[in-house]
């Protein structure tokens, strides 16, 4: 049975893409099949950090409008071959997502895949609900500062009453994924405890990102950070939360980039 | 923000239905801006004339009308509005199909078996609120009766809003955006920072809100 995962925030530029990028990835080179579906009309970046952006021709506003068929917009990526991308259309207004286009376009995906991953715009209008509205799972990303943890409150409190599950009474599943973590700017105490981060918003913790310019890096190539550079700590901290995700236990830890003496050194020309 | 009335055909029928819910909830109106929507029904000048000073003399306040021909709008009336749009940033808790939400027909208390996360508004003008759960920065709690958060309180909690001096707010861990009761408020600024983080019950004094932790010893 397939299972939709909604990527979600409130607030921009937490990493939501980022995130949807890399766990896609991680999910992908587990052998499953697996879409990731730009929700964002309008404001694209999905296609940016997959690097397809050169090769999107039919998007998910064409599926939804019938110019053209699922199979012809879906992106086989290229490093990884059980991984498709659906791109959001850059020129098409927000409108033209319809909420029964988005229901066909989800269950033709269902029919044939295994997870089907929704990368959320910002915000809580038409884009972030309907990405939401057939959701099993929600991978809700915060950073730790308040202003993006009340804005992912204020995403759980949706999850709980807006979307399909919701309305039939059952639980949608949520996971906390706290991304963009600077352990010299957390022990300076500049930002959130993730005690208390984890308090406020009460649901499980998926995992931990590291904040590192090994994102950067990889989003300015065209490659989720994952594939770039598998041994990074993003890239494991990522494996790690999809892990977890897969249901398996994996005890919770804050991978960071070690630096011999010589990078130490060299700090910046070595990395 | 302001509440939407749309009235709708008979009038009078529809003014007995206002008048039932006046009963079950007074006070709801009290305070509250209020529009008049008569797009959906058809209505004369002299009815819109007497359907206002119906509502007048129920004490509820319109601020705007929408849906008339502004030409029927003479002077002492509300202006006209047009192209109100419904406010998606608050979600005031459906009662009658949140699971989360157990009342009873005539009940007098409101229990909330989950936090009230940002956003999310409760109200409940007949009695008192139990919230199992937290409240969270930037929702808001709003009950006739008292407040009891068993969770820490970060957003709004506004008791006795049907005019009820008795009530109180309680919370086993205080970080209020704000607190009202019977019309008073506090900010944070209001409020000691010994207070901050503690398990405190708040009270109205007369004129003045008094803030005190609970258990008592």
């Amino acid at each position: 049975m397939a299972k939709v995962i909604v990527v979600t925030s409130g607030k921009g530029g937490v990493g939501k893409t980022t995130s949807t990028a890399a766990v896609g990835v991680a999910l992908a080179q587990g052998g499953q099949k697996v879409a990731v579906v730009d929700f964002d009309v309008g404001l694209r970046n999905l296609d940016l950090v997959m690097g397809a952006e050169r090769r999107v021709v039919y998007d998910f506003i064409d599926v939804i409008q019938g110019n053209a068929k699922l199979a012809q917009a879906l992106i086989r990526d290229k490093r990884t071959d059980t991984l498709a991308l659906l791109a959001a259309s850059q020129t098409r207004d927000k409108d033209a997502l319809t909420e029964e286009g988005v229901v066909r376009v989800i269950d033709e995906l269902k029919e044939n895949f295994d997870w089907i991953l929704c990368d959320s715009p910002a915000g809580i209008e038409r884009g972030a609900t309907l990405a939401m509205r057939h959701a099993d799972i929600a991978i809700v990303v915060a950073n730790p500062e308040v202003s993006s943890v009340r804005d992912s409150d204020r995403m759980i409190g949706l999850l709980d009453s807006k979307t399909c599950k919701a309305e039939k009474g059952e639980r949608i599943e949520k996971h906390l994924l706290l991304t963009r973590y600077d352990r010299v700017r957390a022990e300076r105490g500049e930002m959130l405890r993730i005690d208390d981060v984890l308090e406020i918003l009460s649901i499980p913790l998926l995992g931990i990102i590291p904040e590192s310019q090994e994102v950067l890096r990889a989003s300015n190539l065209g490659q989720p950070v994952i594939a770039s550079n598998a041994m990074s700590a993003p890239a494991k901290a990522y494996r790690d939360a999809v892990r977890r995700l897969k249901g398996e236990s994996v005890p919770m830890t804050i991978p960071s980039d070690r630096k011999g003496v010589f990078a130490k050194l060299f700090g910046q020309r070595a990395a | 923000m302001a509440l939407v009335l749309a009235p709708e055909e008979p009038i009078g029928d529809w003014i007995v239905e206002l008048d039932g819910w006046l009963e079950r909830s007074p006070g709801f109106f009290a305070g509250r801006p209020v529009i008049l929507d008569i797009s959906g029904i058809s209505l004369n000048k002299p009815d819109l004339a007497n359907l206002l000073s119906d509502l007048n003399e129920r004490r509820i306040r319109i601020m705007g009308i929408e849906g008339t021909d502004p030409t029927w709008l003479s002077l002492g009336m509300p202006p006209l509005v047009s192209n109100g749009r419904q406010a998606g940033v608050v979600e005031v808790i459906d009662l009658s199909t949140n699971d989360n939400a157990k009342e009873s027909p005539e009940a007098t208390s409101l229990l909330i078996e989950t936090s009230v996360r940002s956003g999310q508004s409760v109200v409940f003008p007949q009695g008192d609120v139990t919230v199992l759960g937290s409240v969270g920065s930037g929702a808001e709690v709003i009950a006739g009766g008292s407040i009891h958060i068993y969770g820490a309180l970060r957003g709004r909690a506004s008791a006795g809003s049907s005019g009820d001096g008795q009530a109180r707010i309680f919370c086993s861990k205080f970080e209020p955006e704000l607190l009202a009761i019977d019309g008073l408020y506090a900010t944070i600024d209001d409020i000691e920072p010994r207070l901050r983080g503690k398990p405190v019950q708040a009270w109205l004094d007369r004129t003045s809100m008094r803030i005190m932790m609970v258990p008592l010893h």
